[in-house]
């Protein structure tokens, strides 16, 4: 029904191109967890791999505690949503969803039986006799939906599986993801590169770049307190102000930021600022500043601005549609984010 | 107007010299005397039916089925899977082996039969209808290649691989899966494969020794000069592969 | 650490078992008969069989005999004919159906043209005979008119007028295809700004059917000078072309070795044509 992942040291080259370097990740069983990264990150790469369609390079991939390495998909207990679905269209949507079934040996009626249940589940139901080529995206998403989680796979693999359908839709989608996860109780491993798309679903958010997991963890950790700075800049708008360690404390040029530092003195960091952590209350002020853009947003107004103390960085703000923007805006200092500055700039 | 009349113009002469020999040949068909010449001297139904009492025209006929029926199913195997195999991706070298197929295309078939003919008899193999198949498959395979190759894509590699991951096994895959998807395609390779085996006349005429097709059989009656029999041959055959296109077309306009 | 059998290592020998069958048929079937051809040109006939040690004599005797070489040059005076003749007829149709013709008729005009494929090759070479022929249906006109007549059975025009019949049919076809993928737009857009039909055809649409143009002039050059039907029915037995030299090495002197260098020939031919023609057939 549901089955942990556990994938230890995994590499994977393409001639010079080193895809994956050195994966590192647990899924827990009936955990819904989202790899998100640029493309070209190696979060489908890692997918291919734990479907059994890519080997590694070397690593161990583990799925329910049985080794996969080597084992061909069909005999995995995972099956993929593809990216473009990959329905059949000379089958009916009873024949696509039952196909799995089919292939186990199960007798027509009941296999019938079944896809229809599958279908109902993804909210299809009566449309058995349709084909694939009348359907909406949308729809053709569902029926891919159902058809992999037909066969009762312990872990259900989406490759970027919202990323044909039209912005509305896919937050319509991304809702009705997390509640068939929930219904089905697998383990979900979702691609995708849309950070909100990431966000909304994950019980486990994993950041990747460049054949590497950034950052991993539940969706608001990994946001307000990214543990590296590509995991801080990909989930959404971050500023990135210069700092140092004096007596235990980070310094910027805007004032001490985030909490004690255990670093040594004199350590380069990174102070993290997000758009939110700039408002009118507590903490160290802007002082004088100069407004470089500002677009009206409905409820609010996102405002360019840098700080004559700071002349370096562009801060942006987000402030109620009332506010205007003044030396009094002041830095939530307690939810700054930092970062030792290891010198990468991505 | 001018620009409207100058096409019509020109689209008559052109059909004009299109259709021409037909139907001279058609015409003289039915001609009442020993010569398919002018001035026509009647209509007469005689020569078509000695050709229908021909037993050796009927044999070279059904032979001809027969080579071209079988040599386009196995042609059809062949370019069927060997365009898989490239569309895969998996393969090493899949520009060299699609090369290696598509070769046959660009070399004559004079060349390409002479060349069989050559080594069967180096390895001293007799010639017999089963060699004119031999042939034609040769010819054929590249074609039913070549399309089934531009008919494979993006979609049914995809289509493959879910239906991999549902559990079906390579037999499966391309049974339920890969076949279905690209009947179109795989129906027009099996029909042009026939038609090109059906008509082609040096390949069997030296690969052949007793039983012949049907080019062949009609290549010696040339040698008895012009003769309507020659005609109604020729246009009993025109009859024939009309019908065969017309229930073609009929069955793809059906389907739809 | 070694595995096994990776799953991409599987999917490699999967792919390479398709294609095997394929491979191995063109290998036998094609590529060896090849090879035997090519060393065969270079053994000679001897009274009693073949001598096989390997030499250019064929080739030699290719050059000092003018019958031989006589051949080759009637093939390729005879195809260049055709290829341009068979072009400049069929482009001209092709346009007509592709860009004149209202869209619901293009499909029974095209079904039209190539009617005559429906017959028999041999037979196609036959029914030209007749018109042609001493007494036939085009001297029969010529005479009603009160014309002369043409002698045109068994001679080099017979066999050129057979073949650009059943090229043009095909010229028709590959030239319909390369103009119906050209967008309407393109030529609207050459004339919204001001180009003359002929400067929009000089211009915009002769460059971009051009590669499809010399796909179809290579394939009907290829498929004619290694033709043996129809110079055989139409052409008689006066001005021989290449493919009935090497057809009589084979029926009359049981010359293996000669008529496979003459092969060779032919296909060198065909290759310098590619050469002479890779350039516009490549799409820019």
């Amino acid at each position: 029904m549901t089955a942990r992942i556990d994938i230890s040291a995994v590499t994977r080259r393409y001639g010079a191109t080193l895809a994956l370097a050195g994966v590192d990740l647990t899924v827990e069983a009936g955990a819904y967890c989202v790899l998100l990264g640029p493309s070209g990150c190696g979060k489908s790469t890692l997918l291919n791999i734990l479907g059994g369609f890519a080997d590694p390079t070397s690593g161990a991939v583990r799925i329910g505690g049985r080794d996969m390495v080597g084992v061909p998909a069909a005999a995995r207990p995972t099956t993929t949503v593809f990216q473009d679905y990959a329905l059949f269209p000379h089958m009916t949507l009873l024949d696509n969803v039952g196909f799995g079934l089919r292939m186990r040996g199960m007798a027509r009626r009941a296999r019938q039986s079944r896809a229809a249940e599958m279908l109902a589940l993804v909210g299809l139901d009566g449309a058995g006799a349709r084909r694939p080529a009348d359907l909406s995206g949308g729809q053709r998403q569902r029926v891919a939906l159902a058809r992999a989680l037909a066969v009762e796979p312990d872990v259900l693999l989406l490759d970027e599986p919202l990323g044909a359908l039209d912005l509305n839709l896919r937050r319509v989608m991304q809702d009705e993801l997390k509640r068939i996860q929930r219904s089905v109780g697998a383990t979900f491993v979702h691609v995708t590169h849309d950070q909100e798309e990431a966000m909304a679903i994950a019980d486990r958010l994993v950041v990747m770049n460049a054949g590497r997991i950034e950052d991993q963890g539940p969706p608001e950790r990994v946001y307000r307190a990214p543990a590296s700075r590509f995991a801080a800049g990909f989930l959404g708008e971050m500023s990135f102000l210069p700092a140092r360690v004096q007596a235990g404390r980070a310094v910027t040029a805007l004032g001490v930021l985030g909490g004690p530092q255990t670093h040594p003195e004199g350590t380069r960091m990174i102070a993290c600022i997000r758009p939110e952590h700039l408002r009118i209350g507590p903490g160290p002020a802007l002082g004088p500043i100069d407004v470089l853009d500002t677009v009206f947003m409905g409820a609010h107004r996102k405002v360019r601005l840098r700080a004559r103390a700071a002349p370096d960085v562009d801060l942006t703000a987000l402030l109620p549609a009332d506010t205007a923007p003044g030396p009094d805006l002041a830095i939530d200092a307690g939810a700054v984010t930092l970062l030792p500055d290891n010198g990468d700039t991505t | 107007m001018i620009r409207f009349a100058l096409c019509s113009a020109y689209m008559a002469l052109i059909y004009a010299f299109i259709f021409l020999p037909v139907a001279v040949l058609a015409l003289f068909s039915f001609q009442d005397g020993r010569f398919p010449i002018p001035p026509f001297r009647g209509f007469s139904l005689r020569w078509h039916a000695e050709v229908l009492a021909d037993a050796d025209l009927i044999a070279a006929l059904v032979n001809s089925l027969l080579v071209a029926v079988a040599s386009s199913a196995l042609a059809l195997a062949l370019g069927f899977l060997a365009a898989r195999a490239v569309a895969t991706g998996a393969l090493r070298g899949a520009g060299m082996v699609r090369a290696a197929i598509t070769a046959p295309l660009s070399v004559s078939y004079l060349v390409i039969g002479l060349g069989l003919l050559a080594s069967l008899n180096l390895m001293g193999i007799g010639l017999s209808l089963g060699t004119v198949a031999i042939g034609h498959v040769v010819i054929n395979t590249p074609l039913c290649f070549a399309i089934c190759s531009a008919a494979l894509g993006p979609a049914t590699a995809n289509a493959e691989r879910a239906a991999r991951d549902l559990g079906a096994g390579e037999i499966r895959v391309m049974a339920l899966v890969t076949a279905p998807m690209i009947m179109p395609a795989l129906l027009a390779a099996f029909l042009l494969s026939v038609t090109f085996s059906w008509d082609e006349f040096i390949i069997a005429f030296l690969l052949s020794r007793f039983d012949v097709t049907l080019p062949v059989e009609i290549w010696s009656l040339l040698r008895s000069g012009l003769n309507p029999k020659t005609n109604a041959v020729g246009s009993l055959v025109f009859m024939l592969s009309a019908l065969a296109v017309l229930a073609v077309e009929l069955a793809a306009a059906r389907r739809k | 650490m070694i595995r096994a059998a990776s799953i991409e290592t599987r999917d490699r020998r999967r792919a390479l078992a398709l294609a095997a069958p394929a491979l191995a048929w063109t290998a036998a079937f094609f590529a060896l008969p090849f090879a035997v051809m090519a060393t065969a040109s270079l053994w000679r006939r001897t009274d009693t069989g073949f001598d096989r040690r390997p030499s250019l004599e064929n080739y030699a005797d290719f050059w000092s005999q003018s019958a031989y070489v006589e051949a080759a040059v009637n093939s390729v005076e005879i195809t260049l004919a055709v290829t341009c003749l068979s072009v400049l007829l069929a482009y001209p149709l092709a346009w007509i159906i592709a860009v004149e013709l209202p869209e619901r008729y293009r499909r029974i005009a095209l079904a039209l043209a190539v009617i005559p494929f429906w017959t028999s090759y041999v037979v196609r070479s036959y029914a030209w005979s007749l018109v042609l022929a001493k007494k036939g249906v085009l001297n029969g006109w010529l005479a009603a008119w009160g014309l002369g007549a043409l002698d045109l059975a068994n001679s080099r025009a017979a066999t050129v007028i057979g073949f650009t019949h059943f090229f043009t049919m095909l010229l028709v076809l590959t030239i319909y295809a390369s103009l119906v993928q050209l967008p309407r737009n393109l030529r609207l857009a050459a004339a919204d700004l001001g180009a003359s039909r002929f400067q929009t055809f000089r211009f915009v649409v002769l460059p971009l059917t051009l590669p499809g143009v010399a796909v179809g002039a290579f394939l009907t050059f290829a498929l004619c000078i290694g033709d043996y039907v129809t110079p055989q029915i139409l052409g008689g037995g006066n001005d021989l072309a290449l493919p009935q030299l090497v057809m009589l090495q084979i029926s009359r002197r049981a010359d293996l070795p000669m008529a496979a260098a003459l092969s060779v020939i032919l296909m060198v031919l065909v290759t310098l044509a590619y050469l002479a023609m890779a350039r516009w057939m490549r799409p820019r």
